[in-house]
């Protein structure tokens, strides 16, 4: 019991706040928050695998984002996909660009393989802009709905459940995959390659799924955010959506799926916040950003964990 | 050829920037272990501040001036205030941290000045010299004579002056410099400081021509940061070289193959250099210690 607790508390914890939080929403405003928090919070919750499990960084994982959001525009307009089959094209497109791309890039260490993933987000980015035939270039394109068996996925209730849905699905996936033979590898390689490699581990194929899995994970939540606005422009492949999502899973803590919901939800919740101060809301971002990184370093979720057990 | 030493002209000038800005990465990296990613900043600061105290009627080389002291003064603060306090965080944390300071900036600039693109005059006049059929701005030169100047006074600190070898000691080994009775946090502040002034200059010099406003760091940030990884992180002249080329490779890329992917012949030609070298083109190996 306590072992299962373990493994899937985080997705329990996660599921019950899916399940609970609208018995309190005031508003329908609430429904779209939360909906964009559990769309971002799979994104993290993918990156975290990466970062926070394998110890490998991505400045460029909006790229993988992007992918998902102009594969489910892209694909209906252009190509007449269904928009659920230009998702999972979509999310595949991003695993294969992952695989082949990843093998190389991953050879990179800390400050090189950020730069070099860093290069791959802009490079996806100043695609969606330049290609404007297909993406409609800087003003972007407009995205149409979602429809299953006859049923038209629109506005933030029916998002709320599909995107908190998706969300538990995609830690209880993490959860599985972080408590098997996969996920202690990871673990070997955050500590030390070197280490991991001499007990049998292959390194190089261990980071490639993480880095591939962690790709899909931002595809299907940039797919998402496309359908639930119904519009895609480049920023949302852009340079500071990359930062956003290391923020979240740095913020809410490395190798913590709990956490990076909670990163998703700061992130996501304090601009929201910060639009009575108007003018000051980068100002007071970036001054939230620094203070919670000095006072908070290992993150929320550990360094609340850490607290209450030094209590308890 | 015209043609050529035009995208050669225009790839130096943009390319002594990036150098500079690579500079700053290099001097705070070896420094600290810290990537500042608010590099770019500086940059802004130094344009932006000499425009709006020119604006105020301060003659143009005291608000030049102005604004090197106002980036210095910053660079300062953003290590006393947050980069000191967050001392043993890890690599990412640090990022984030002059990430979240590089946005806290840029929503400064937006309010203090505003969003709007400005504009210096030339230093030496707007008529254009002939060299070999193409057209170079005397701001061109002054730009490229600066960036010059900047790295050998900058060399002669590190190699001539006490302060610059202790700069030097701290990078190589900051326990030993601390034994031998430096002060490693002051050193590291002191590389702050020289860093913003070398962005801060980078600005006042290439306002003429490139323009500036709020928002020109974070791209400035990237490529300097790119340009400082493709000449091997660490390595002043890697910087050097790696800012110029970064500079050539967007100027011959934007001319002969692509306007529009401008910003990208750049990346990839340093995601090459990256897969064949994995230390940058001046990169020692490090070897990892078990």
């Amino acid at each position: 019991m306590r072992g299962l607790l373990d493994r899937y508390g985080s997705t329990l914890a996660i599921a019950a706040l899916v399940a609970l939080l609208p018995l309190v929403f005031p508003s329908s405003f609430y429904f779209r928050i939360s909906a964009l928090v559990f769309i971002f919070a799979i994104a993290a919750v993918g990156l975290n695998l990466l970062m926070g499990y394998a110890g490998q960084v991505s400045l460029g994982h909006a790229g993988f984002f992007g992918i998902g959001a102009y594969a489910v525009a892209v694909g209906p307009t252009h190509w007449g996909l269904p928009v659920w089959a230009a998702l999972i094209v979509g999310a595949a497109a991003a695993g294969v660009l992952a695989y082949l791309v990843g093998r190389p890039i991953l050879r990179l260490k800390g400050h090189y393989l950020a730069v070099a993933t860093l290069g791959l987000g802009i490079l996806i980015a100043m695609v969606f802009t330049n290609e404007a035939r297909l993406t409609g270039g800087p003003d972007g394109m407009a995205v149409p709905r979602l429809v299953l068996f006859g049923w038209i996925a629109r506005g933030s209730v029916p998002w709320y459940w599909i995107a908190g849905g998706t969300l538990v699905l995609a830690s209880f996936l993490a959860a599985n995959l972080v408590a098997s033979p996969t996920g202690r590898a990871f673990r070997a390689i955050h500590d030390s390659e070197v280490a991991a490699s001499v007990l049998g581990v292959d390194v190089a194929r261990y980071k490639l799924v993480a880095f591939v899995l962690s790709a899909i994970y931002a595809a299907v939540a940039g797919a998402y955010l496309a359908l639930f606005d119904g519009l895609v422009t480049p920023a949302t492949a852009g340079f500071l959506r990359s930062i956003e999502f290391v923020t979240m899973v740095v913020l809410g803590g490395l190798g913590s799926i709990l956490g990076s919901v909670v990163g998703a939800a700061i992130l996501t919740i304090l601009p929201q916040v910060l639009t009575v101060f108007h003018e000051y809301e980068h100002a007071v971002l970036g001054l939230i950003m620094i203070l919670f990184m000095i006072f908070l370093r290992a993150g929320i979720v550990p360094s609340l964990g850490m607290l209450m057990r030094r209590r308890g | 050829m015209p043609e050529f030493l035009q995208f050669l002209f225009s790839g130096l000038t943009i390319g002594a920037v990036y150098a500079l800005v690579a500079l700053g990465f290099t001097l705070i990296y070896n420094a600290s272990d810290v990537i500042n990613f608010a590099q770019g900043e500086f940059v802004m600061l130094g344009g932006m501040v000499t425009v709006f105290a020119a604006a105020a009627g301060v003659p143009l080389p005291l608000a030049a001036l102005l604004a090197v002291i106002v980036a210095v003064a910053v660079g300062l603060l953003l290590y006393y205030l947050a980069i000191e306090p967050a001392k043993g965080a890890s690599a990412v944390t640090l990022i984030i941290i002059t990430i979240g300071a590089s946005i806290f900036l840029r929503g400064i600039a937006a309010i203090v000045f505003d969003k709007r693109f400005h504009k210096l005059p030339s230093f030496a006049g707007d008529e254009p010299l002939r060299i070999g059929g193409a057209a170079v701005l005397p701001q061109s030169i002054i730009v490229l004579v600066g960036c010059g100047v900047i790295v050998l006074a900058l060399w002669l600190f590190l190699t001539r002056t006490l302060a610059g070898k202790a700069v030097l000691a701290t990078a190589a080994n900051m326990l030993a410099a601390r034994l031998v009775g430096i002060n490693t946090s002051r050193v590291v502040a002191l590389s702050f400081a020289v860093s913003a002034a070398i962005g801060a200059i980078g600005g006042v010099l290439v306002t003429p021509i490139t323009l500036t406003n709020y928002d020109v760091g974070t791209m400035l940030a990237l490529k300097g940061f790119a340009a400082a990884m493709l000449g091997g992180m660490g390595n002043p002249l890697g910087a050097v070289v790696g800012g110029l080329l970064v500079g050539l490779l967007e100027a011959f890329g934007a001319g002969y193959i692509s306007s529009a992917y401008k910003d990208a012949t750049a990346f990839i030609v340093i995601l090459l250099v990256l897969f064949v070298m994995p230390q940058g083109l001046f990169g020692r190996t490090a070897t990892e210690r078990v």
